[in-house]
């Protein structure tokens, strides 16, 4: 295994001591943590390692906030709920993606974006089951307080981050990463060496919307409530690009790293500048990538040791 | 000679645009085809159709005992039906090795990574590249990914072989030493297609040479034969070029 590789099992191992440091608030930021690198890491994989742009995890993490959030809401335990949520958004992203997949660049990046209209209306609509516009309200687990029921959740969603990093780490190793990685630097030429691309790309895209579809039902059970405009919200597509941009496209330890950086930036704006925060966020971010248009990654190579090298 | 390729009556349209044209053509094993015709003719898209990147529109196209006018590429390509590309298409951003390694791995189901990197060697030994090796494809010369994009054809252990112009834009050296590689593929046994417009090329190598153009087949014969029909000699190669294989009988 490479070094960064086990950089990144090493730097998510960490994170599970957190809530020795820290009483709910900062379990509430770990969990968010987690949950943001789930997404990054898992947009990575058909983002970073097969080049196409999506935009649809949004409409995975709805997906699976709403199936996960359907069957707990009729009394389904977790055990059942995620890894139903995730079984589905796996199934569902693999067949819509033979589809869309079949666009390329700008036009895959709008088809993906059209993912997520498409299912929140559906949602919208689909009122018995899911309460569409009002919402659907997940009954409380009967656990033993506060700091448990967050702790609990901290560690379900940092779970879920071990499980997809351990499963892009696998994928990128394997015939599978391979292949992705052909896909994205000469799609006809990997098509005339015999590589089934189209197996491929729906295979990608459906991990990638496997643990996005997870974590949104693990969300859904620690709100307790979800509605469509929350769990549909179009910030969960950009926000994961964004931090895989941070990063370092394609080096899951990049993208995790930056999925952290995206949450400190957002969190320490968010306080600061209470009024003006989103603005003052996006200023943060262009300026990040103009300066590193290859992400912090790009750093460990140049500056971090030109500088020891100097010395 | 058995025969391993077969085109009946192929017709390829794109929209208003007829670029095959009801080409009928046998291809046996072992024979090295030279395709020709001028700019346009629709060499390429017939390539194309039998490797299923824009399947004929009508017509029918058999390989090896069966029929692939509606074969996926990728399908074709583990038939044994491989090729390479008249503007190179590496994996840019792949060593030299890998970009062969790839070629070895996906075209035959249950090949692993390492077995894959050491054919992927071989075949780099045999096209000259060995020193590079490691070098990322996209910092090679034209000569030398084109020699890459022939180590990667080969990997794909092919029945028949496509080579799209594998000499243009290479000087007389580079000229030289991929014809000799092609005599040594020929010599293998294995089927070659290949499409060229360096006539001293096709002569020195081609068994047998067809004629398109315009979307036609206007002629299929000895090298001779098809220097001295008057419709490709109008078509293709000009009074002059004529009269000089004459003259040099």
């Amino acid at each position: 295994m490479s070094r960064a590789n086990l950089a990144l099992l090493v730097l998510i191992i960490s994170i599970a001591t957190l809530p020795l440091f820290g009483g709910p608030y900062a379990l509430r930021l770990g969990t968010i943590a987690c949950m943001y690198a789930i997404l990054a890491l898992s947009w990575n994989v058909v983002g970073g390692f097969a080049g196409y742009p999506s935009f649809a995890t949004a409409a995975f993490f709805g997906l699976g906030a709403y199936i996960g959030g359907v069957l707990l809401a009729r009394g389904a335990p977790l055990t059942i709920a995620v890894p139903a949520a995730g079984a589905g958004s796996f199934l569902v992203a693999a067949l819509l993606g033979a589809a869309l997949l079949r666009l390329r660049g700008h036009y895959f990046a709008i088809a993906s974006l059209s993912l997520i209209e498409v299912f929140r209306e559906l949602i919208n609509n689909a009122t018995d089951l899911t309460g569409g516009g009002m919402g659907l309200n997940i009954p409380l687990s009967a656990s033993a307080g506060i700091l448990a029921d967050a702790m609990f959740f901290f560690y379900m969603m940092w779970g879920l981050l071990l499980a997809t990093a351990v499963m892009v780490i696998v994928v990128s190793l394997s015939k599978l990463g391979f292949g992705l990685s052909c896909i994205r630097q000469n799609e006809t030429a990997a098509n005339m060496v015999g590589l089934n691309t189209t197996l491929y790309k729906s295979i990608a895209f459906g991990l990638s919307a496997c643990f996005v579809g997870a974590a949104g039902a693990v969300y859904a059970g620690w709100v307790h409530y979800i509605d469509p405009s929350d769990v549909f919200d179009i910030l969960y597509s950009v926000k994961p690009i964004v931090m895989a941009l941070i990063g370092g496209l394609g080096s899951p330890l990049g993208v995790t790293i930056g999925a952290f950086v995206y949450l400190g930036l957002e969190e320490v704006v968010w306080r600061n500048y209470i009024q003006i925060h989103s603005g003052v966020l996006g200023v943060l971010i262009v300026l990040l990538l103009l300066f590193l248009p290859h992400g912090l990654m790009s750093l460990r190579g140049r500056k971090l040791f030109w500088r020891v090298k100097n010395v | 000679m058995s025969e391993i390729l077969r085109l009946q009556s192929v017709s390829r349209r794109f929209g208003g645009l007829q670029a095959l044209r009801d080409v009928s053509l046998a291809v046996n094993k072992g024979e090295v085809i030279g395709l020709i015709g001028p700019n346009g003719a629709g060499k390429t898209t017939l390539v194309n159709v039998v490797t299923g990147v824009t399947p004929a529109t009508s017509g029918a196209v058999m390989f090896d005992g069966r029929e692939i006018t509606r074969v996926k590429t990728y399908q074709s390509a583990r038939l044994g039906l491989s090729r390479t590309f008249q503007i190179v298409q590496p994996f840019a951003e792949f060593s030299a090795l890998d970009n062969v390694a790839a070629a070895a791995l996906f075209s035959r189901p249950g090949e692993g990574l390492q077995a894959a990197r050491e054919e992927a060697r071989r075949h780099l030994v045999f096209v000259g590249l060995e020193a590079q090796s490691g070098q990322q494809a996209a910092t090679l010369t034209l000569a030398m990914r084109k020699r890459l994009e022939l180590a990667k054809a080969l990997a794909m252990r092919p029945k028949l072989l496509f080579l799209d112009e594998v000499n243009a834009g290479l000087n007389s050296a580079e000229v030289e030493r991929a014809t000799k590689l092609i005599h040594q593929l020929a010599a293998d046994g294995i089927t070659i297609v290949m499409i060229e417009h360096l006539m001293k090329v096709v002569l020195n190598v081609c068994s047998r040479i067809v004629v398109l153009h315009n979307g036609r087949l206007i002629a299929d014969g000895q090298p001779r034969d098809v220097m001295a029909d008057p419709a490709v000699v109008e078509a293709y190669l000009g009074q002059q070029y004529a009269q000089r294989v004459r003259a040099h009988g």
